[in-house]
Protein backbone atom coordinates (compact mmCIF):
# COMPACT_ATOMS: atom_id res chain seq x y z
CA UNK A 1 0.00 0.00 0.00
CA UNK A 2 1.34 3.30 -0.97
CA UNK A 3 0.02 5.41 1.91
CA UNK A 4 -0.05 9.32 2.19
CA UNK A 5 1.85 11.82 4.93
CA UNK A 6 -0.80 13.40 7.33
CA UNK A 7 0.04 16.75 8.26
CA UNK A 8 -2.00 18.27 11.39
CA UNK A 9 -1.42 21.59 12.69
CA UNK A 10 -3.20 24.28 14.09
CA UNK A 11 -4.15 24.86 17.95
CA UNK A 12 -7.87 23.08 19.50
CA UNK A 13 -10.67 24.78 21.35
CA UNK A 14 -13.83 24.44 23.33
CA UNK A 15 -15.73 27.79 22.69
CA UNK A 16 -13.23 30.19 24.20
CA UNK A 17 -11.26 27.48 26.12
CA UNK A 18 -7.84 25.97 24.72
CA UNK A 19 -7.54 22.10 24.16
CA UNK A 20 -3.98 21.79 22.78
CA UNK A 21 -1.88 23.45 21.05
CA UNK A 22 -0.71 25.12 18.70
CA UNK A 23 1.47 22.24 17.85
CA UNK A 24 2.48 20.70 14.42
CA UNK A 25 2.28 17.13 13.60
CA UNK A 26 3.55 15.40 10.43
CA UNK A 27 3.00 11.41 10.49
CA UNK A 28 5.19 9.75 8.06
CA UNK A 29 4.05 8.16 4.98
CA UNK A 30 3.46 4.66 5.28
CA UNK A 31 4.96 4.84 9.28
CA UNK A 32 3.85 3.77 12.60
CA UNK A 33 3.69 7.06 14.83
CA UNK A 34 3.47 6.59 18.12
CA UNK A 35 1.69 9.66 20.32
CA UNK A 36 2.51 9.45 24.49
CA UNK A 37 1.67 11.98 26.95
CA UNK A 38 -0.21 12.91 30.15
CA UNK A 39 -3.80 12.05 30.28
CA UNK A 40 -6.46 14.58 28.96
CA UNK A 41 -3.84 16.78 27.47
CA UNK A 42 -5.73 16.26 24.36
CA UNK A 43 -4.44 13.23 22.56
CA UNK A 44 -8.05 11.76 21.51
CA UNK A 45 -9.88 14.50 20.20
CA UNK A 46 -6.97 14.73 18.50
CA UNK A 47 -7.40 11.82 16.70
CA UNK A 48 -11.71 12.64 17.14
CA UNK A 49 -10.56 15.98 15.11
CA UNK A 50 -8.69 14.07 12.55
CA UNK A 51 -11.72 11.24 11.85
CA UNK A 52 -14.30 14.33 11.98
CA UNK A 53 -16.57 12.72 14.23
CA UNK A 54 -15.92 15.93 17.08
CA UNK A 55 -18.78 18.35 17.09
CA UNK A 56 -17.59 19.83 20.06
CA UNK A 57 -14.27 20.68 19.98
CA UNK A 58 -13.46 23.49 16.90
CA UNK A 59 -10.23 23.64 15.40
CA UNK A 60 -8.22 26.17 13.75
CA UNK A 61 -5.44 24.95 11.72
CA UNK A 62 -5.47 22.08 8.77
CA UNK A 63 -5.74 18.65 8.99
CA UNK A 64 -4.56 17.18 5.16
CA UNK A 65 -2.88 14.36 3.46
CA UNK A 66 0.13 15.10 1.87
CA UNK A 67 -1.31 13.99 -1.97
CA UNK A 68 -3.67 16.61 -1.45
CA UNK A 69 -6.95 14.50 -1.52
CA UNK A 70 -9.39 14.88 1.08
CA UNK A 71 -9.69 12.54 4.35
CA UNK A 72 -12.78 11.60 4.10
CA UNK A 73 -13.25 7.85 2.94
CA UNK A 74 -9.44 7.31 4.14
CA UNK A 75 -9.45 6.50 8.06
CA UNK A 76 -10.12 3.34 9.84
CA UNK A 77 -10.29 3.38 13.46
CA UNK A 78 -9.35 1.03 16.38
CA UNK A 79 -10.33 2.27 19.76
CA UNK A 80 -9.01 1.01 23.04
CA UNK A 81 -12.67 -1.04 23.59
CA UNK A 82 -13.59 -3.59 20.62
CA UNK A 83 -16.65 -1.64 19.95
CA UNK A 84 -17.97 -5.14 18.36
CA UNK A 85 -21.83 -5.26 17.70
CA UNK A 86 -22.72 -7.97 20.21
CA UNK A 87 -25.48 -9.33 18.08
CA UNK A 88 -23.22 -9.96 14.83
CA UNK A 89 -20.93 -12.83 14.87
CA UNK A 90 -17.53 -12.42 13.73
CA UNK A 91 -17.66 -12.90 10.47
CA UNK A 92 -20.51 -9.72 10.21
CA UNK A 93 -18.49 -7.57 12.89
CA UNK A 94 -16.08 -7.86 10.33
CA UNK A 95 -18.26 -7.04 7.53
CA UNK A 96 -19.96 -4.25 9.36
CA UNK A 97 -18.40 -1.40 7.33
CA UNK A 98 -19.35 -2.70 4.13
CA UNK A 99 -22.84 -3.49 5.74
CA UNK A 100 -23.51 0.25 6.86
CA UNK A 101 -21.89 1.79 3.12
CA UNK A 102 -24.65 -0.93 1.55
CA UNK A 103 -21.66 -2.59 -0.29
CA UNK A 104 -21.82 -5.90 -1.23
CA UNK A 105 -20.11 -7.52 1.86
CA UNK A 106 -16.66 -9.64 0.44
CA UNK A 107 -17.24 -12.86 2.56
CA UNK A 108 -14.08 -14.67 0.69
CA UNK A 109 -11.72 -11.48 1.74
CA UNK A 110 -12.92 -11.31 5.57
CA UNK A 111 -12.63 -15.55 5.60
CA UNK A 112 -8.93 -14.59 4.24
CA UNK A 113 -8.77 -11.16 6.51
CA UNK A 114 -9.93 -13.16 9.69
CA UNK A 115 -7.62 -16.47 8.58
CA UNK A 116 -4.69 -13.97 9.29
CA UNK A 117 -5.16 -12.77 12.63
CA UNK A 118 -5.60 -16.19 13.33
CA UNK A 119 -9.68 -16.38 13.84
CA UNK A 120 -10.59 -18.83 11.22
CA UNK A 121 -12.13 -21.68 13.67
CA UNK A 122 -14.21 -18.82 15.63
CA UNK A 123 -15.90 -17.09 12.49
CA UNK A 124 -19.25 -18.08 14.06
CA UNK A 125 -18.67 -17.29 16.97
CA UNK A 126 -20.80 -14.03 18.49
CA UNK A 127 -18.36 -12.07 20.84
CA UNK A 128 -19.72 -13.00 24.32
CA UNK A 129 -18.47 -16.47 23.58
CA UNK A 130 -14.78 -14.59 22.27
CA UNK A 131 -11.67 -13.58 24.70
CA UNK A 132 -10.90 -10.50 25.27
CA UNK A 133 -7.77 -11.30 22.93
CA UNK A 134 -9.56 -12.43 20.27
CA UNK A 135 -12.28 -9.60 20.59
CA UNK A 136 -9.39 -7.16 19.99
CA UNK A 137 -8.57 -9.41 16.61
CA UNK A 138 -11.69 -8.81 15.63
CA UNK A 139 -11.42 -5.44 15.77
CA UNK A 140 -8.24 -5.66 13.82
CA UNK A 141 -9.53 -7.78 11.40
CA UNK A 142 -12.60 -5.16 10.89
CA UNK A 143 -9.92 -2.68 10.35
CA UNK A 144 -8.41 -4.02 8.13
CA UNK A 145 -11.20 -4.98 5.60
CA UNK A 146 -11.84 -0.92 5.57
CA UNK A 147 -8.43 -1.16 4.00
CA UNK A 148 -7.97 2.30 4.52
CA UNK A 149 -4.87 4.03 3.84
CA UNK A 150 -4.34 5.89 7.34
CA UNK A 151 -5.34 4.13 10.77
CA UNK A 152 -5.43 5.60 13.78
CA UNK A 153 -5.48 3.60 16.73
CA UNK A 154 -6.48 5.00 20.53
CA UNK A 155 -4.78 2.52 22.55
CA UNK A 156 -6.17 -0.68 21.43
CA UNK A 157 -4.29 -2.99 23.29
CA UNK A 158 -4.07 -1.40 26.92
CA UNK A 159 -6.98 -3.56 27.97
CA UNK A 160 -5.09 -6.34 27.29
CA UNK A 161 -3.14 -9.41 29.20
CA UNK A 162 1.05 -8.18 28.64
CA UNK A 163 1.33 -11.72 26.71
CA UNK A 164 -1.91 -11.18 24.60
CA UNK A 165 -0.65 -7.46 24.40
CA UNK A 166 2.67 -8.54 22.96
CA UNK A 167 0.96 -11.12 20.29
CA UNK A 168 -1.24 -8.07 19.44
CA UNK A 169 1.44 -5.59 18.77
CA UNK A 170 3.49 -8.36 16.43
CA UNK A 171 0.31 -8.76 14.63
CA UNK A 172 -1.14 -5.11 14.25
CA UNK A 173 2.45 -4.51 12.48
CA UNK A 174 2.83 -7.09 10.40
CA UNK A 175 -0.71 -6.72 9.15
CA UNK A 176 -0.79 -2.60 9.31
CA UNK A 177 2.66 -2.40 7.34
CA UNK A 178 3.17 0.10 4.71
CA UNK A 179 -0.17 2.22 6.11
CA UNK A 180 0.43 5.72 7.74
CA UNK A 181 -0.71 4.33 11.22
CA UNK A 182 -1.38 7.11 14.12
CA UNK A 183 -1.23 5.53 17.89
CA UNK A 184 -1.98 7.05 20.83
CA UNK A 185 -0.63 4.95 23.89
CA UNK A 186 -0.10 5.42 27.51
CA UNK A 187 2.60 2.51 27.39
CA UNK A 188 6.50 3.40 26.91
CA UNK A 189 7.47 -0.14 26.33
CA UNK A 190 4.57 -0.25 23.53
CA UNK A 191 5.95 3.04 21.66
CA UNK A 192 9.59 1.88 21.92
CA UNK A 193 8.33 -1.27 20.02
CA UNK A 194 6.42 -0.54 17.38
CA UNK A 195 7.17 3.60 16.41
CA UNK A 196 9.05 4.07 13.83
CA UNK A 197 8.82 7.91 15.07
CA UNK A 198 7.35 8.98 18.91
CA UNK A 199 6.19 12.08 19.87
CA UNK A 200 5.33 13.36 23.30
CA UNK A 201 2.12 15.27 23.59
CA UNK A 202 2.42 18.42 26.44
CA UNK A 203 -0.19 21.32 27.34
CA UNK A 204 2.71 23.51 25.12
CA UNK A 205 3.30 21.09 22.12
CA UNK A 206 5.05 17.90 20.64
CA UNK A 207 8.63 17.04 22.00
CA UNK A 208 9.64 14.64 19.35
CA UNK A 209 11.75 11.59 20.93
CA UNK A 210 14.28 9.53 18.94
CA UNK A 211 12.92 5.85 18.80
CA UNK A 212 15.24 2.75 19.07
CA UNK A 213 17.01 1.42 16.03
CA UNK A 214 16.23 -1.07 14.04
CA UNK A 215 12.50 -2.23 12.28
CA UNK A 216 9.54 -3.03 14.57
CA UNK A 217 8.36 -4.78 15.86
CA UNK A 218 11.64 -4.61 18.32
CA UNK A 219 11.94 -7.88 20.37
CA UNK A 220 11.28 -6.81 23.94
CA UNK A 221 14.45 -8.23 25.54
CA UNK A 222 16.54 -5.89 23.13
CA UNK A 223 18.48 -3.54 24.93
CA UNK A 224 18.11 -0.57 22.76
CA UNK A 225 14.28 -0.87 23.21
CA UNK A 226 14.51 -1.25 26.85
CA UNK A 227 16.67 1.41 27.11
CA UNK A 228 14.10 3.93 25.13
CA UNK A 229 11.35 2.12 27.10
CA UNK A 230 12.65 3.78 30.60
CA UNK A 231 13.92 7.04 28.97
CA UNK A 232 10.67 7.33 27.53
CA UNK A 233 8.94 6.60 31.20
CA UNK A 234 11.37 9.35 32.74
CA UNK A 235 10.31 11.98 30.64
CA UNK A 236 6.59 10.78 31.19
CA UNK A 237 7.21 11.42 34.56
CA UNK A 238 8.57 14.80 34.60
CA UNK A 239 6.32 15.86 31.57
CA UNK A 240 3.81 18.92 32.75
CA UNK A 241 0.34 18.07 33.03
CA UNK B 1 -34.43 -20.38 47.02
CA UNK B 2 -37.22 -21.14 45.02
CA UNK B 3 -37.26 -20.32 41.91
CA UNK B 4 -40.15 -20.30 38.72
CA UNK B 5 -43.09 -23.00 38.69
CA UNK B 6 -42.26 -24.03 42.27
CA UNK B 7 -42.37 -20.37 43.55
CA UNK B 8 -45.13 -19.41 41.62
CA UNK B 9 -47.60 -22.48 42.76
CA UNK B 10 -45.98 -21.82 46.19
CA UNK B 11 -46.94 -18.49 46.04
CA UNK B 12 -50.05 -18.70 44.88
CA UNK B 13 -51.60 -21.77 47.23
CA UNK B 14 -50.30 -18.83 50.13
CA UNK B 15 -52.94 -16.45 48.53
CA UNK B 16 -55.71 -19.53 48.34
CA UNK B 17 -54.75 -20.09 52.01
CA UNK B 18 -55.10 -16.13 53.12
CA UNK B 19 -58.30 -16.50 51.33
CA UNK B 20 -59.60 -19.42 53.16
CA UNK B 21 -57.82 -18.24 56.19
CA UNK B 22 -60.08 -14.47 55.75
CA UNK B 23 -63.33 -16.71 55.16
CA UNK B 24 -62.76 -18.91 58.23
CA UNK B 25 -62.05 -16.16 61.00
CA UNK B 26 -64.51 -13.14 59.31
CA UNK B 27 -67.28 -15.38 58.09
CA UNK B 28 -68.53 -13.25 55.30
CA UNK B 29 -71.15 -13.81 53.84
CA UNK B 30 -71.28 -15.47 50.63
CA UNK B 31 -72.49 -12.54 48.40
CA UNK B 32 -69.35 -10.28 49.52
CA UNK B 33 -66.39 -13.00 49.50
CA UNK B 34 -67.43 -16.51 48.78
CA UNK B 35 -64.93 -19.39 50.26
CA UNK B 36 -62.39 -20.58 47.60
CA UNK B 37 -64.07 -23.33 46.90
CA UNK B 38 -67.23 -22.17 46.05
CA UNK B 39 -65.29 -19.87 43.51
CA UNK B 40 -63.29 -23.45 41.97
CA UNK B 41 -67.08 -25.02 41.96
CA UNK B 42 -68.15 -22.45 39.89
CA UNK B 43 -65.25 -22.03 37.84
CA UNK B 44 -65.55 -25.91 37.09
CA UNK B 45 -69.71 -25.70 35.90
CA UNK B 46 -69.13 -22.07 34.48
CA UNK B 47 -66.58 -23.45 32.10
CA UNK B 48 -67.99 -23.80 28.75
CA UNK B 49 -69.32 -20.02 29.72
CA UNK B 50 -66.18 -18.71 30.39
CA UNK B 51 -64.81 -20.00 27.88
CA UNK B 52 -66.87 -18.66 25.24
CA UNK B 53 -66.43 -15.40 26.34
CA UNK B 54 -62.50 -15.37 27.16
CA UNK B 55 -62.29 -16.14 23.31
CA UNK B 56 -63.20 -12.56 22.72
CA UNK B 57 -61.84 -10.78 25.40
CA UNK B 58 -58.10 -12.87 24.25
CA UNK B 59 -58.83 -12.34 20.59
CA UNK B 60 -59.35 -7.96 20.98
CA UNK B 61 -56.10 -8.29 23.93
CA UNK B 62 -53.84 -10.30 20.85
CA UNK B 63 -55.22 -7.77 18.01
CA UNK B 64 -54.98 -5.16 20.15
CA UNK B 65 -51.00 -5.87 21.65
CA UNK B 66 -49.46 -7.03 18.26
CA UNK B 67 -51.31 -3.43 16.40
CA UNK B 68 -50.16 -1.48 19.21
CA UNK B 69 -46.35 -2.82 19.12
CA UNK B 70 -46.09 -2.59 15.51
CA UNK B 71 -47.48 1.03 15.53
CA UNK B 72 -45.56 1.80 18.46
CA UNK B 73 -42.36 0.39 17.40
CA UNK B 74 -42.28 2.44 14.36
CA UNK B 75 -43.25 5.73 15.68
CA UNK B 76 -40.33 5.25 17.63
CA UNK B 77 -37.97 4.48 14.55
CA UNK B 78 -39.65 7.54 12.87
CA UNK B 79 -39.19 9.60 15.76
CA UNK B 80 -35.57 8.43 16.55
CA UNK B 81 -34.98 9.14 13.33
CA UNK B 82 -36.04 12.69 12.05
CA UNK B 83 -35.19 15.47 14.77
CA UNK B 84 -38.52 17.83 12.90
CA UNK B 85 -41.10 14.72 14.05
CA UNK B 86 -39.25 14.94 17.33
CA UNK B 87 -39.96 18.45 18.02
CA UNK B 88 -43.26 18.57 16.09
CA UNK B 89 -45.06 15.19 18.40
CA UNK B 90 -42.76 14.70 21.29
CA UNK B 91 -44.92 17.35 22.90
CA UNK B 92 -48.09 16.10 21.57
CA UNK B 93 -47.51 12.27 22.59
CA UNK B 94 -46.13 13.68 26.45
CA UNK B 95 -49.97 16.16 26.13
CA UNK B 96 -51.39 12.82 24.95
CA UNK B 97 -50.90 11.42 28.50
CA UNK B 98 -52.00 13.77 30.39
CA UNK B 99 -55.72 12.32 29.08
CA UNK B 100 -56.81 9.30 31.36
CA UNK B 101 -57.22 6.94 28.98
CA UNK B 102 -60.22 4.93 30.11
CA UNK B 103 -62.26 8.52 29.84
CA UNK B 104 -61.86 7.09 25.71
CA UNK B 105 -63.90 4.63 26.23
CA UNK B 106 -67.19 5.92 25.42
CA UNK B 107 -66.25 7.94 23.01
CA UNK B 108 -64.40 5.03 21.42
CA UNK B 109 -67.86 2.57 21.52
CA UNK B 110 -69.80 5.88 19.73
CA UNK B 111 -67.75 6.03 17.28
CA UNK B 112 -67.16 2.10 17.05
CA UNK B 113 -70.17 0.68 18.02
CA UNK B 114 -70.74 -2.53 20.04
CA UNK B 115 -68.04 -5.09 18.42
CA UNK B 116 -64.76 -6.20 19.20
CA UNK B 117 -62.75 -2.59 17.67
CA UNK B 118 -63.21 -0.27 20.84
CA UNK B 119 -61.30 -3.05 22.63
CA UNK B 120 -58.60 -3.47 20.46
CA UNK B 121 -58.56 0.27 20.00
CA UNK B 122 -58.94 0.84 23.81
CA UNK B 123 -55.68 -1.94 24.21
CA UNK B 124 -53.82 -0.47 21.29
CA UNK B 125 -54.18 3.33 22.83
CA UNK B 126 -53.26 2.40 26.31
CA UNK B 127 -50.04 0.19 25.46
CA UNK B 128 -48.74 2.54 22.72
CA UNK B 129 -47.25 4.83 24.65
CA UNK B 130 -45.04 2.38 26.85
CA UNK B 131 -44.12 0.80 23.54
CA UNK B 132 -42.74 4.15 21.50
CA UNK B 133 -41.45 5.36 24.78
CA UNK B 134 -39.29 2.41 25.76
CA UNK B 135 -38.25 1.58 22.16
CA UNK B 136 -37.58 5.19 21.58
CA UNK B 137 -35.68 6.06 24.94
CA UNK B 138 -33.56 2.90 23.73
CA UNK B 139 -33.07 3.91 20.09
CA UNK B 140 -31.76 7.52 21.61
CA UNK B 141 -29.26 5.97 23.63
CA UNK B 142 -26.41 4.22 21.14
CA UNK B 143 -23.60 4.02 22.40
CA UNK B 144 -21.62 7.27 21.12
CA UNK B 145 -18.31 4.92 20.26
CA UNK B 146 -20.58 2.92 17.77
CA UNK B 147 -22.17 5.48 16.33
CA UNK B 148 -18.42 7.25 15.73
CA UNK B 149 -17.23 3.85 14.41
CA UNK B 150 -19.88 3.83 11.90
CA UNK B 151 -19.56 7.58 10.34
CA UNK B 152 -15.62 7.40 9.91
CA UNK B 153 -16.83 4.10 8.02
CA UNK B 154 -18.87 6.43 5.98
CA UNK B 155 -21.92 5.10 7.16
CA UNK B 156 -25.57 5.99 5.91
CA UNK B 157 -27.91 7.00 8.40
CA UNK B 158 -30.88 4.59 6.93
CA UNK B 159 -28.19 2.02 7.60
CA UNK B 160 -26.90 2.94 10.91
CA UNK B 161 -30.22 3.12 12.27
CA UNK B 162 -31.23 -1.22 10.49
CA UNK B 163 -27.99 -2.38 11.35
CA UNK B 164 -26.92 -0.41 15.12
CA UNK B 165 -29.18 1.72 16.71
CA UNK B 166 -32.03 -0.60 16.44
CA UNK B 167 -30.19 -4.29 17.43
CA UNK B 168 -29.32 -2.13 19.83
CA UNK B 169 -31.91 -0.87 21.37
CA UNK B 170 -34.48 -4.16 20.97
CA UNK B 171 -33.99 -4.77 24.82
CA UNK B 172 -36.16 -1.20 25.46
CA UNK B 173 -38.64 -2.26 22.90
CA UNK B 174 -38.88 -6.24 25.47
CA UNK B 175 -39.20 -3.90 28.29
CA UNK B 176 -42.24 -1.67 26.63
CA UNK B 177 -43.63 -5.11 24.77
CA UNK B 178 -43.54 -6.53 28.79
CA UNK B 179 -45.53 -3.54 30.31
CA UNK B 180 -48.06 -3.73 27.13
CA UNK B 181 -48.65 -7.13 28.01
CA UNK B 182 -50.04 -6.07 31.16
CA UNK B 183 -51.66 -2.92 30.25
CA UNK B 184 -53.47 -4.46 27.22
CA UNK B 185 -55.71 -6.34 28.98
CA UNK B 186 -56.70 -3.50 31.47
CA UNK B 187 -57.82 -1.32 28.22
CA UNK B 188 -59.89 -4.38 26.85
CA UNK B 189 -61.54 -5.09 29.93
CA UNK B 190 -62.63 -0.76 30.57
CA UNK B 191 -64.06 -1.07 27.20
CA UNK B 192 -66.23 -4.30 27.92
CA UNK B 193 -67.80 -2.14 31.20
CA UNK B 194 -68.52 0.78 28.38
CA UNK B 195 -70.64 -1.36 25.96
CA UNK B 196 -70.31 -4.86 24.69
CA UNK B 197 -72.54 -8.29 24.82
CA UNK B 198 -69.27 -10.77 24.84
CA UNK B 199 -66.43 -10.60 26.61
CA UNK B 200 -65.02 -11.22 30.16
CA UNK B 201 -65.67 -7.84 31.26
CA UNK B 202 -69.11 -8.07 30.21
CA UNK B 203 -69.48 -11.21 32.05
CA UNK B 204 -68.05 -9.74 35.10
CA UNK B 205 -70.65 -7.20 35.06
CA UNK B 206 -73.45 -9.69 34.40
CA UNK B 207 -72.30 -11.74 37.40
CA UNK B 208 -72.32 -8.27 39.38
CA UNK B 209 -76.11 -7.64 38.11
CA UNK B 210 -77.45 -11.01 38.82
CA UNK B 211 -75.27 -10.90 42.33
CA UNK B 212 -73.80 -14.38 41.07
CA UNK B 213 -70.49 -13.42 43.35
CA UNK B 214 -68.58 -16.48 43.10
CA UNK B 215 -68.80 -16.03 38.98
CA UNK B 216 -67.20 -12.72 39.21
CA UNK B 217 -64.82 -14.55 41.26
CA UNK B 218 -63.97 -17.37 38.89
CA UNK B 219 -64.16 -14.55 35.63
CA UNK B 220 -61.55 -12.15 37.50
CA UNK B 221 -59.19 -15.30 38.46
CA UNK B 222 -59.56 -16.81 34.51
CA UNK B 223 -58.90 -12.77 33.67
CA UNK B 224 -55.71 -12.87 35.81
CA UNK B 225 -54.58 -16.63 34.75
CA UNK B 226 -54.60 -15.30 30.90
CA UNK B 227 -52.71 -11.67 31.67
CA UNK B 228 -49.54 -14.12 33.34
CA UNK B 229 -49.92 -16.33 30.68
CA UNK B 230 -49.58 -13.83 28.23
CA UNK B 231 -46.98 -12.26 29.68
CA UNK B 232 -45.46 -15.08 30.21
CA UNK B 233 -45.43 -16.12 26.56
CA UNK B 234 -44.31 -12.17 25.62
CA UNK B 235 -41.63 -12.44 28.25
CA UNK B 236 -39.72 -15.59 26.48
CA UNK B 237 -40.15 -13.98 23.53
CA UNK B 238 -38.56 -10.85 24.12
CA UNK B 239 -35.77 -13.42 25.71
CA UNK B 240 -35.32 -15.29 22.79
CA UNK B 241 -35.30 -12.58 20.10
CA UNK B 242 -35.20 -9.18 21.93
CA UNK B 243 -32.66 -9.31 25.22
CA UNK B 244 -29.24 -8.32 25.07
CA UNK B 245 -27.25 -11.72 25.03
CA UNK B 246 -25.69 -12.48 28.64
CA UNK B 247 -22.24 -11.89 28.83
Amino acid sequence: MNAPALHISGAARIGATPVFGPLSLRVGAGQWTCLLGPSGVGKTTLLRLITGVDEVTSFDGTIAASDGLALEGRIALMAQTDLLMPWLDVMDNTLLGARLRGENPDRARARDVLDRVGLSDHVHKRPHALSGGQRQRVALARTLMEDRAFVLLDEPFSALDARTRSQMQDLACELLCGRTVLMVTHDPAEAARLGDAILIMEPDGLTPVTPPPGPAPRPENDPDTLRAQADLLIRLRDSQT
Amino acid sequence: MMKGWPSILASACLGILLWQGVVMLAAPPSYILPPPLDVAATLWSAREQIAHHSIYTIGEILIGLALGAVLGAVSAIGLAASPLAQALLRPMMVFSQAIPVFVLAPILTLWLGYGIWPKVMMALLIIYFPVTSAFFDALMRTPGAWLDLARVMGARPARVMWHIRIPAALPGLASGLRLAAVYAPIGVIISEWVGASRGLGYLILLALGRVKVDLMFATTIALAVFTLLLYAAIDQICRRWLDAPDD
